[in-house]
This record gives C-alpha cells, structure tokens and sequence, in this order.
C-alpha cells in the first residue's frame, strides 16, 4: 500500500470518517486504536482549555470540553503550534445553539483569545510619556503611532464582557450584581507579562483610527466622536503607560482582522 | 571552568520554571518541545533565552511529522531553524512518525508500514530537515498500540538505515520500547540487542500506565507517572553497553514537586556517572 493512501485511511478513521476497508478495520478493531483517537481528540482539546480559561471557568469543565470536542471536529489545527490554535472559537460558540443561554460567552471568548495573541506576538519599542513631552506642538497632529503588535482591544455593546473576564481571571467573587451595561478591554504586554485595564469607546475608537495608518489628529477626532464627553489627555496617557503605541517607522506589522 | 558534559535532563515546565532557571544540578540540562516556542516575540522566548543562558537546551519536536507521505513544511523548518539560531540547542530530536496531512495536524505520534516506499521518504523529508537546521537531528523511536501489515523492515533495521542513509542520530526512548514490546507482542531485549547502539546521542525515561479497560495489556507511554522499574533496568542495560548517553526524564502530565523529578533525574545522572568510572566527575 502507497504511505499516502495508509495516511489517508487512517486519518480518516481517526476522526470516524473512513470509508469501510478490511485494512481499516483490522486497524480500527484493535484495543489500541482508540489509544490514538483519544490522543488526537485530547490533544486538541486540552490546548482548547489552556486558551480559553475564563470560558472554561464560566461554563465548567464538563461542559467546555464538550463543546471543545465539538469545535475540534469542525475546524481542527492546521498545524503543530497549538498554543495558537482556537482562533475561531469565540465565533463558533457565537453560532453553538447549546451556549445560546449564555449570550455573552463569544465577547468573553474574544478577550480570552485577545490574551493568547497578546502574549506571542512580536516585541516592538514603544512610545511612552517622555516621548510625548519632546514632540514639537506643531507638528505632533501629523505624527502617526501605530498600535503594538501585542495590543488587543475589544469593546462589546451588548455585555459587560471585560468585567466579567477581568473578574475571573483575577480570582474575584463580584461583591454586588454587575451593572449589566457594555465595556470594553485593552490587553499589552508592557513588561513581558500580558496586562489588562478597561478602556472607553474612545480609547477603542482612537486604536482602531491608529491602526489604520491615521494621524493623531485624525485618530482623536475619531476618539471623540464616538465620545464626546471623553479625556482625551487621561486616554492618552493611559495609551502611553500600558505600552499599547509605537511610532509609525519602528515596525512593520499588518493588523489582524478584530471582531467587535 | 571546564565544560561540564550533559549528564541527565529534564523536560522543562512553564509550573517549574523559576527552580529551574536556578538549578545548579551537576550535568542538569533541559529539553523544550520548540513548538511551545515558536512565537514572534513575547515572554515564552525571553524565558528560553534566560534558561538558555544558564543551562544547555535541546529542541524535541513533535509536529515535523516525518513519516508523511509528502516534504516537511518548509515554513514550520523555517521557524525552527531561526529558533535553533537563536537558542543553539546541543540537540534537536523529532519522531519516526507522521502528525500532519492535508493540511491537518493530529496531535499524536502516527504509526505506518515500513515499506521501502516509506524509507525513501522519510529519508529524504530527514535530509530536507538536516539541510534547513545545516545540522543533523536524532530521531526517536516512536511507541506503539497496533499491529500493522505491510512491514518491510523491522524497526531497528530501518532505523539503522535512516542512520547510515541521512548521517542522522537517534534518540533512544527506553520506555516507548518497553511498552511497544508489551502492546505488540515482542522482547524488549532482543529489540533493544538490535538497536543501532552506536549512533545513540540520547536517551528519553519516561513513566507509562495501563490502559483503564484492558490493563497491562495495552499499555500507555502517559508521560504522568514516575519510571517503571523494569524500564530502569533496561535503561542501566542500554548503557552499560553505550557508555554515558545524555538522557531526558520526560514529565508531561500529573506534574510533581520540582524536588521530586530532579530526584528522578539524580538517579539517571548517578548511573551515567557510573557507567564511565573513569571519567574524572565534573565539579
């Protein structure tokens, strides 16, 4: 038998797909077979839970790695970088009728999938309060930051994702109920560990401006059109501080697609 | 100071890392699976680089599925080479098993026959392998749950040619022998009498457990439990016969203190240690 043929077949009955063939059979009866196919399974599942902690946590682990299996099933990794797998999860529990119950699962999801991206993108040098000080007033308008390629940001209309995500992976029991109202959440990696803080819609908007290749200028009035009410100085030095700009010219990077 | 040789090894684990950054173990190395490190930037390779800095590393893939009827993924050898450049590992390993199909990964370590179809192909994805990194790598033999038709070769003769057809080295897992022999049916020792010896450049421990429905039977290289003693003792056979190889105890699952796998680890380096008296002990 050919070595693509065998790893056709055998890949096929891995995932319960083959089409009958006595080789396949004499494989597929054995005790030993079901060793490979809970492997695979586990394997995929396992790195499922290590990324999405906090939907795991929400749900409880029976009911997560069910729907992991499921998810595994449908789009299964491409490739052996399984600390990467999962991208598409949160939109898969988005359209999973057994999570419709809990309708704020794929923004929590997002943030969990936010952390995972943030931790293994590319260092950059960032930009910091300093370096806002030394800029001429007349040119600063015109200069374009960039976002780092660790930042994540989300905001989610809808639920109060990011303070439930934040109060779970910080260990926190909610003291009162939640003010059940949308929000929204900035990931950087200032120093090596990912970190996380709340941010506005004009902080979301202002990122979003920047990582279209806009200028200050153009990216605050961005910002302040999706909040009008907005500190646009405090949002800034917020930016500053959680490491979350780059100038223009210090790294090439494209930005990833980023679901709202 | 005089270069210590690598004596035995512990996989390296995120839970473990601080005492292991530390560790002063004569010999001590670490093993990685590079797959947890091929990341753009970030803290998993900063923590590398600082072990790295302290200790000798060695790169273990799992996912270059070699035994696949099709080149290794020229991008994923990329990465792996641009890592090796990074970290200058003393070894990288992989498996004599397929991962990777059509665009899918499946995160095990496959079985297939060897035919003499499979030898030239994995031959050749090993020689695409040594071109990339511009080093030879060490391929382990795999565990195995099934018996398969179709084998041309004995494992151990195709081992011996993969050897002396590539120039590459082997990793010699004890424990997956004595669970293949188990699950399949045949003598660890003859299998191990056979084993081309000679090009051992290292050596994997690891602890197994008996499937949860047919027992002993069908055994499990789990990686989530101490080493079995009758694998202590083939492994004391093995190099007594080779001399000091550098050897891994892997732990993957049902992780224990640090003191407890470095005492594991101490037994391995004391028996290193006396399978070559003569050697003056590196202080």
């Amino acid at each position: 038998m050919q070595l693509s043929a065998f790893q056709d077949g055998f890949s096929a009955a891995l995932l319960g797909h083959a089409e009958h063939a006595p080789w396949l059979s004499a494989l597929e009866s054995q005790p030993g077979f079901a060793v490979y196919r809970n492997t695979v399974l586990k394997g995929c599942i396992d790195a499922l839970q290590a990324s999405y902690p906090t939907v795991c946590q929400l749900v409880g682990e029976e009911w997560f790695r069910a729907a992991a299996a499921v998810y595994a099933h449908t789009l299964p990794p491409a490739d052996g970088l399984l600390m990467d797998y999962g991208a598409e999860f949160a939109d898969f529990l988005a359209g999973f009728a057994p999570a419709a119950e809990l309708p704020y699962l794929p923004a929590v999801a997002r943030l969990d999938r936010g952390w995972t991206e943030c931790h293994l993108a590319a260092d950059a040098t960032t930009v910091d309060r300093n370096w806002l000080a030394q800029q001429a007033p007349d040119t600063l308008p015109l200069v374009q930051l960039r976002p780092h390629p660790a930042a994540r940001w989300a905001w989610c209309d809808e639920h109060p994702a990011y303070a439930l995500w934040q109060s779970h992976r910080e260990g926190l029991l909610p003291t009162e109920p939640l003010d059940w109202t949308g929000d929204g959440a900035l990931l950087t990696r200032p120093h090596a560990p990912v970190t996380w803080r709340p941010l506005s819609r004009a902080g979301v908007a202002f990122l979003d401006a920047c990582a279209q290749g806009q200028t200050l200028e153009a990216a605050a009035t961005s910002a302040l059109a999706a909040e009008p009410t907005a500190d646009f100085a405090a949002l800034m030095g917020t930016l500053l501080d959680a490491g979350a700009l780059i100038p223009t010219d210090s790294h090439q990077f494209t930005p990833r697609p980023r679901s709202p | 100071m005089a270069l210590c040789p690598l004596t035995a090894g512990l996989g390296l684990k995120p839970q473990h890392y601080d005492e292991a950054l530390h560790c002063t173990a004569t010999g001590l190395w670490w093993e990685v699976h590079p797959e947890n490190y091929l990341a753009e930037g970030g803290p998993r390779l900063a923590w590398l680089e600082a072990i790295r800095a302290r200790h000798p590393v060695a790169l273990h893939g799992v996912s270059l599925s070699l035994a696949a009827d099709t080149p290794p993924d020229a991008a994923h050898l990329a990465r792996l080479a641009a890592l090796a450049r990074r970290v200058e590992p003393v070894i990288i390993s992989e498996h004599l098993a397929w991962s990777k199909w059509r665009g899918q990964y499946l995160p095990d370590l496959l079985p297939f026959p060897r035919t003499q179809a499979a030898l030239h192909r994995i031959v050749d994805n090993i020689a695409r392998t040594q071109d990339a990194l511009q080093r030879p790598i060490a391929i382990e033999n795999p565990t195995h749950y099934l018996h398969i038709d179709g084998h041309d070769w004995l494992e151990t003769e195709f081992l011996t040619e993969l050897v002396q057809r590539t120039g590459c080295a082997l990793l010699l897992d004890v424990n997956n022998v004595y669970v293949s022999a188990n699950n399949l049916g045949f003598d660890a020792q003859t299998y191990l009498d056979a084993f081309p010896l000679h090009a051992v450049a290292e050596i994997h421990l690891a602890g197994h457990h008996a499937d949860p429905v047919h027992g002993d039977a069908l055994l499990i290289d789990s990686h989530d439990a101490s080493i079995a003693p009758v694998v202590w003792a083939l492994y004391e056979q093995v190099i007594a016969r080779t001399g000091p190889v550098p050897t891994l105890i892997e732990r993957d699952d049902n992780l224990p203190a640090f003191s407890e796998l470095l005492a594991e680890r101490d037994k391995a380096h004391n028996a290193l240690t006396a399978a070559q008296p003569e050697e003056a002990a590196c202080s």
